[in-house]
């Protein structure tokens, strides 16, 4: 009995392909929207985690003022210096790389090419910290730390910028006023979450910095790499004790420096991204809810139109509950087929937006099953009102009507 | 014992509306239809014939007096019992014809068979057989469209009577058909009378289509006006 009610809605669908068609385009349209909305969404916030890993596992980001996110930015504070990095390195226990850095934007230039990169001074720790792996040469030697070397070290921007296809090892990079050996290259990471090239770097031995760059000793930020993750709050306490203290910040002054926790940090991103997905999923919802009244509206259409048909059926010994299920039948198949469809286009749009977007294709097949039980739904609650009405027609009446 | 009689009613009466504009369609019939009859029923528009019929078929229920099928009494059943009733024991063909469009002859003549859950080859079987039994061999996956009336009529035959029902209900069966085309019909439906003792209850308002029937009865405003039985000659 259920094939033959699946089998006379194909009919029916079929015998009004246009109708059809144009009912089908509601649920499609709604469910394609939904679909690609939560694919893409979820691909960015995949994308999001993807470069927040990237800035380095447990990562603690030390700098010097109180950063506050409103108007007026951080606020004028001594910078780091020697001690403070010594002072942490011998009070803190469950770090697995620590490393001062101190920037600045320059001009490098080879050859007859120049570009502008921001120029770290630090120590190897750094890479460590920051979880950068070298795709050619080698980190700086203890010997190039201590006495601050003229050798550095550069991202795959700055090869492709300056070098094109020659092979920077060995090469002499001007910095500024300053010209360093490239020993080693880093692998690419691209894009930060915050949208800034992370490839687009030199680094050098901190103390060569200070002399050659920037003139001073002061030490902008430090990194800590903790070992073990549920051990980052621990350290970011102990960190912030050891700071006050090497920093005289008295009981019931405020901090003059700021820990900040990368996964933290991370994690809020992750979870802004999903609820955006989620809003925007919510607001591709609404128009399957039109698509839905779209198919009630079609099939309350086509029950008028077969009002005799049902009075033919009635008379020959259909049961009420047989003429609910042809209908309901029919309105179901028709929202399924919506529903596949949409589902169809709508990972078509999400691959193609995360081509177009650079964002990983996060498909995943509980979004696309619960779209098809979702537009089944549909076809069951907007199929009922005029299921029930072609159900409760009077055979007489019904078999008048022309 | 006797058998009981196949329809009996007694003081059944069909009202419609009510207060000043109350309409007696039926005025209280009393009736009776024994198994292999062949009735037919007569009477001017309005004078309650086609009323008569719907309660018959259990489409239409009676306002008041009791209605015997086969000694049952179906006054007080539900809809969907009366939809059973219909799909086991009676077999409806229209004026219109009434087959659903775009669906082959064969297709209509499964209909009722696909309503009692019947599998697939065997109402295939049945079907084809009815529609040989009408004289439609080889018009099987011909639709509507591609019908003559006389042979669309046929089809509706052959759906009605592809389920062996005890009545057959026809509702001006040639109306819409030219004579030639009406008589054949007529044939038809004698042969079924004959042949298969399938109980046939025809209206008509053409005297020639109700000389075919062995009773008729004329109705004229709700009442029974005549009963007359054809001598057997």
């Amino acid at each position: 009995m259920l094939w033959e009610a699946v089998k006379l809605a194909f009919q029916s669908i079929r015998r009004n392909a246009m109708r059809s068609v144009l009912t089908l385009l509601g649920i499609v349209i709604g469910v394609a929207a939904v679909i690609a909305m939560v694919t893409i969404g979820s691909g960015t916030s995949q994308k999001v985690q993807d470069n927040l890993a990237k800035l380095g596992s447990n990562m603690l980001i030390l700098r010097p003022g109180q950063s506050t996110f409103g108007p007026g930015g951080a606020t004028e504070a001594r910078a780091f210096d020697e001690r403070t990095v010594s002072a942490l390195r011998s009070n803190l226990t469950g770090v697995r790389a620590l490393a001062p850095t101190a920037q600045k934007n320059a001009k490098v230039v080879f050859g007859a090419l120049n570009y502008d990169t921001t120029v770290t001074g630090t120590d190897s720790s750094y890479f460590a910290a920051q979880d950068w792996s070298f795709r050619e040469g080698r980190p700086f030697s203890d010997s190039e730390i201590r006495s601050g070397g003229s050798v550095c070290v550069i991202g795959s921007t700055i090869v492709s910028e300056l070098f094109g296809t020659l092979d920077p090892l060995g090469s002499r990079l001007r910095v500024g006023s300053f010209a360093c050996d490239v020993i080693g290259v880093l692998d690419s990471k691209g894009q930060s979450a915050f949208g800034t090239d992370q490839d687009n770097t030199v680094l050098m031995p901190l103390r060569t910095f200070h002399r050659r760059i920037a003139g001073n000793t002061r030490i902008g930020s430090i990194s800590i790499s903790v070992a073990e993750r549920n051990d980052i709050p621990r350290v970011q306490a102990e960190t912030e004790a050891v700071l006050r203290e090497v920093r005289r910040v008295g009981n019931g002054e405020e901090d003059d420096f700021t820990v900040r926790d990368m996964t933290q940090i991370a994690n809020t991103m992750a979870m802004t991204s999903t609820l955006l997905t989620g809003l925007l999923g919510a607001v591709a919802a609404v128009s399957l809810l039109v698509g839905g009244i779209g198919i009630m509206n079609i099939m309350l259409v086509s029950v008028t139109e077969r009002t005799r048909e049902i009075g033919i059926r009635l008379a020959i010994g259909a049961l009420e509950r047989q003429v609910l299920s042809q209908f309901l039948v029919e309105s179901i198949v028709l929202a399924l087929f919506g529903g596949i469809i949409g589902i169809m286009i709508g990972l078509a749009l999400a691959g193609a937006a995360s081509i177009l977007m650079d964002v990983p294709f996060a498909a995943d097949i509980r979004v696309i099953a619960l779209a098809f039980v979702v537009s089944a739904a549909i076809g069951v609650v907007f199929g009922y009102f005029p299921a029930r009405r072609a159900a409760r027609l009077d055979p007489i009446e019904a078999l008048r009507h022309e | 014992m006797t058998e009981p009689p196949l329809i009996s009613f007694r003081g059944v009466a069909r009202h419609y509306g009510e207060g000043g504009g109350l309409i007696r369609a039926l005025a209280g019939v009393d009736l009776t239809i024994s198994r292999g009859e062949f009735i037919a029923i007569m009477g001017p528009s309005g004078s309650g014939k086609s009323t008569a019929m719907n309660i018959i078929g259990c489409l239409d229920r009676s306002t008041a007096g009791v209605y015997r099928f086969n000694g049952v009494d179906v006054t007080g059943l539900t809809r969907d019992q009366r939809a059973l009733l219909r799909r086991n024991y009676l077999g409806f063909v229209f004026q219109g014809y009434n087959l659903l469009a775009r669906t082959t002859a064969i297709e209509n003549v499964e209909l009722p068979l696909i309503y009692r859950g019947m599998g697939r080859r065997e109402r295939r079987e049945r079907a084809v057989h009815a529609l040989h039994r009408v004289g439609l061999a080889g018009r099987e996956h011909h639709t509507p469209a591609e019908l003559s009336g006389g042979q669309q009529q046929r089809v509706a035959i052959a759906r009605a009577i592809v389920t062996d029902p005890l009545v057959l209900l026809a509702d001006e069966p040639t109306g819409n058909l030219d004579t030639s085309r009406s008589r054949e019909i007529m044939q038809l439906l004698t042969q079924l009378n004959l042949e298969q003792g399938i109980t046939v209850v025809m209206v008509t308002h053409e005297a020639d289509m109700a000389a075919f029937a062995a009773r008729t009865i004329r109705f004229v405003d709700g009442r029974i006006d005549a009963d007359t039985r054809r001598e057997a000659a």
